[in-house]
């Protein structure tokens, strides 16, 4: 039975608890919103084949204030965080005393949400955050702002190139009970900035943790980000994440979603591309075994002319795993000129796994090039057979077609060492069906 | 080395080999001939290991070895090698780290130590120079964007790191121009030795000017119809494949 009435009541203790807080506008409207439409069900078009209503069968804690001491952390740090800024969230809320900056001040800030949205970045706030519910138009996108607390703003300042990459920790401590992490951030890239974000997660404990996770992040003029997200939770840990980036000047983005391991997990991938001349890089890659389901939604609007998007989603599944792709691509009657590319690309090693994909393409400009494409299959037996005539085994084989298949995917992660990481987690896991 | 006997074969319940004897010694090279649809790449196949072929009878016997128990990557470390008429193209992996890959499974099938990649390296260069390869193709993908010449000139090389004891060449003639034609030979040719025998299906007479066979056969309809020296591909090349299909009509007719 999926009752969710005790929202009401954890929501009306976070409003009465600060009633001037400078979020409590926000958040009801949020909860309106949420009180509206409810959890998305299949009914939804945009949740068809991910059920997520369904674990909500269970009473979440939203509020649990573990502490959790540097030990805990350990257990998620990727290669490289020596010279990251770490950023730490606990069940959804940043946690400043597990975090390290190692940007100086004048390169980043990055505040408390509530103090960023009273001090001297009030404007800003007000002007982006909630930006994204043009697009999102869900209950479980609308339940995240009903509570927003403990959220983030962070500040890359105009022309700092950062030499210390983000590094955005999500943990959940599901030791006593199953938890409901929401984690907000806000993320400004002032002009002529360089930032490289990579956000993880890890569940702690055996029950159940679910993190719906909402990014925003606004990106000026000439400056460039790369975002890496690497979803390799336990099988117990849902999400659902959702990044949406607006280009609001001549920018250039690179993201990679790696999704190895979880429960359910959806992403949604929003770009906006609000100024003429942007350029942008989509890359996925699912490798999914047992019973884990991922759902990557990507949006691409064209609002503004000669913009550049190319997205290329690949995914191997295996065991009784589930995938979707849907891919959209709006172009507005303005935006002329622009180049829109969309691939996905899937691998099925068993009979019980299964992937629909769906490219949407709403083109309302004429001058344009868009395409879009899909491809769904086995392993080519011709290859194997090649490979076992040179003494290769066919599992070794296997492995050595299903590396190569990833490759120009995992290719796109430019950092080194989270490149080198990327291709252990991914080489163990092809590595086990010899086993 | 290799003994063939009375193989029958066939693909999704089409016989296409109906009886196929054969022995091969050490050192010995044999050309079998044949037109078009005679059963020539299906042998190939058979003897290689491909699991869509079934052999309906025969035995296949590879240095006293029944290698027709045996999987196809299994018959490879026994020593046997299969240089394919349509090597296929494989994106995104390295042809060293493939050959790497191929030649220690064999060491390791056979009890040795993995070669070190210094090792590695040198034998790759030694047979590198042997085969003329050019390094460059060695640096991409498997075969990947290859001209005909330069996939077959990669077989010839893979032949040469693995040092199989028996080399079976499907067609590697095909396809090519006369001078990559002779660059193939030239290699075939260096990989002669008293222990390494070599199968080489073809059909036509121009490798084996090259390289000179011990023995050809004559395969039509899945049998070996004709057997004799190198003297009998000449005279395929003179008369065509017509007059063979006319003994045999006529000794039928008989």
């Amino acid at each position: 039975m999926i009752d969710t009435s005790y929202f009401k009541e954890k929501f009306d203790q976070l409003q009465a608890t600060d009633p001037d807080n400078v979020l409590s506008a926000i958040r009801k409207e949020g909860f309106e919103n949420f009180n509206k439409m409810g959890l998305p069900t299949l009914k939804h078009e945009e949740w068809k084949y991910t059920g997520i209503s369904s674990l909500f069968n269970k009473e979440y804690s939203l509020n649990s204030e573990e502490k959790l001491s540097i030990a805990d952390i350990d257990a998620i740090r990727l290669p490289g965080h020596e010279q990251a800024n770490e950023l730490v969230f606990v069940n959804g809320r940043f946690d400043p005393s597990l975090s390290t900056i190692r940007s100086a001040s004048n390169q980043l800030v990055v505040l408390p949400l509530e103090d960023a949205a009273n001090g001297i970045y009030a404007d800003l706030v007000k002007e982006h955050l909630g930006q994204s519910n043009r697009y999102l138009k869900d209950g479980i996108y609308a339940l995240n702002t009903s509570f927003i607390q403990g959220g983030i703003f962070i500040h890359v300042n105009k022309k700092q190139e950062l030499e210390h990459p983000l590094y955005l920790y999500y943990l959940s401590d599901v030791r006593q009970s199953h938890t409901l992490a929401q984690p907000r951030s806000l993320v400004y890239v002032d002009e002529s900035a360089r930032l490289q974000v990579v956000e993880t997660y890890l569940s702690l404990g055996s029950l159940d943790s679910f993190t719906n996770q909402v990014m925003e992040m606004v990106i000026n003029s000439n400056a460039y980000v790369e975002y890496y997200k690497i979803q390799n939770d336990a099988a117990n840990a849902s999400q659902v994440s959702t990044t949406h980036i607006r280009q609001i000047g001549k920018s250039y983005v690179h993201a990679v979603t790696v999704s190895l391991s979880g429960n359910m997990i959806r992403n949604n991938m929003n770009l906006v591309m609000e100024a003429a001349g942007n350029e942008a890089h989509l890359y996925g890659l699912y490798l999914l075994n047992g019973s884990t389901h991922v759902d990557n939604h990507t949006m691409v609007d064209n609002r503004e002319p000669n913009c550049f998007s190319n997205e290329f989603y690949k995914g191997i599944l295996d065991d009784q795993s589930t995938g979707v792709f849907s891919g959209k691509i709006f172009v507005e009657p303005q935006a002329q000129k622009t180049n829109a590319y969309q691939s996905n690309k899937n691998i099925l090693l068993s009979d019980h796994a299964s992937i629909n994909t769906k490219p949407q393409l709403e083109i309302f400009a004429d001058d344009v090039k868009c395409s879009h494409g899909c491809t769904v299959g086995q392993l080519d037996p011709e290859a194997l057979f090649y490979l076992n005539t040179r003494g290769i085994s066919k599992e070794k084989a296997q492995s050595m077609l299903l590396q190569a298949f990833a490759s120009d995917i995992v290719a796109q992660v430019k950092p080194k060492h989270l490149l080198k990481h990327i291709k252990e987690l991914i080489n163990n896991r092809l590595a086990d069906k010899q086993a | 080395m290799l003994s063939i006997k009375n193989i029958h074969a066939s693909i999704e319940g089409k016989q296409i080999l109906k009886g196929i004897n054969l022995e091969i010694k050490p050192g010995e090279v044999h050309a079998i001939m044949g037109p078009n649809g005679s059963g020539k790449s299906t042998l190939a196949m058979v003897l290689a290991g491909r699991e869509e072929y079934e052999v309906t009878d025969g035995s296949v016997t590879f240095d006293g070895k029944n290698i027709l128990e045996l999987p196809a990557e299994d018959r490879a470390r026994e020593g046997l090698f299969l240089a394919f008429q349509y090597p296929v193209e494989i994106p995104g992996v390295s042809t060293t780290n493939f050959i790497k890959t191929a030649v220690n499974e064999k060491r390791k099938y056979q009890g040795q130590e993995p070669l070190d990649a210094a090792a590695f390296l040198k034998l790759m260069k030694e047979k590198m120079d042997l085969v003329e390869i050019d390094k460059s193709l060695l640096n991409r993908s498997i075969n990947e964007g290859f001209s005909g010449g330069e996939k077959k000139r990669n077989e010839i090389f893979q032949m040469a790191m693995l040092e199989p004891k028996l080399a079976i060449m499907d067609e590697t003639d095909s396809g090519l121009d006369i001078d990559a034609l002779r660059i193939v030979a030239r290699g075939v040719n260096k990989l002669r030795n008293s222990d390494r025998a070599i199968l080489v299906i073809t059909h036509y007479q121009r490798l084996l000017d090259y390289l000179q066979p011990d023995f050809v056969h004559v395969l039509y309809n899945g049998r070996i119809v004709r057997s004799g020296t190198k003297d009998l591909a000449l005279e395929l090349e003179e008369k065509g494949y017509d007059f063979i299909k006319d003994e045999i009509s006529l000794a039928a007719d008989l």
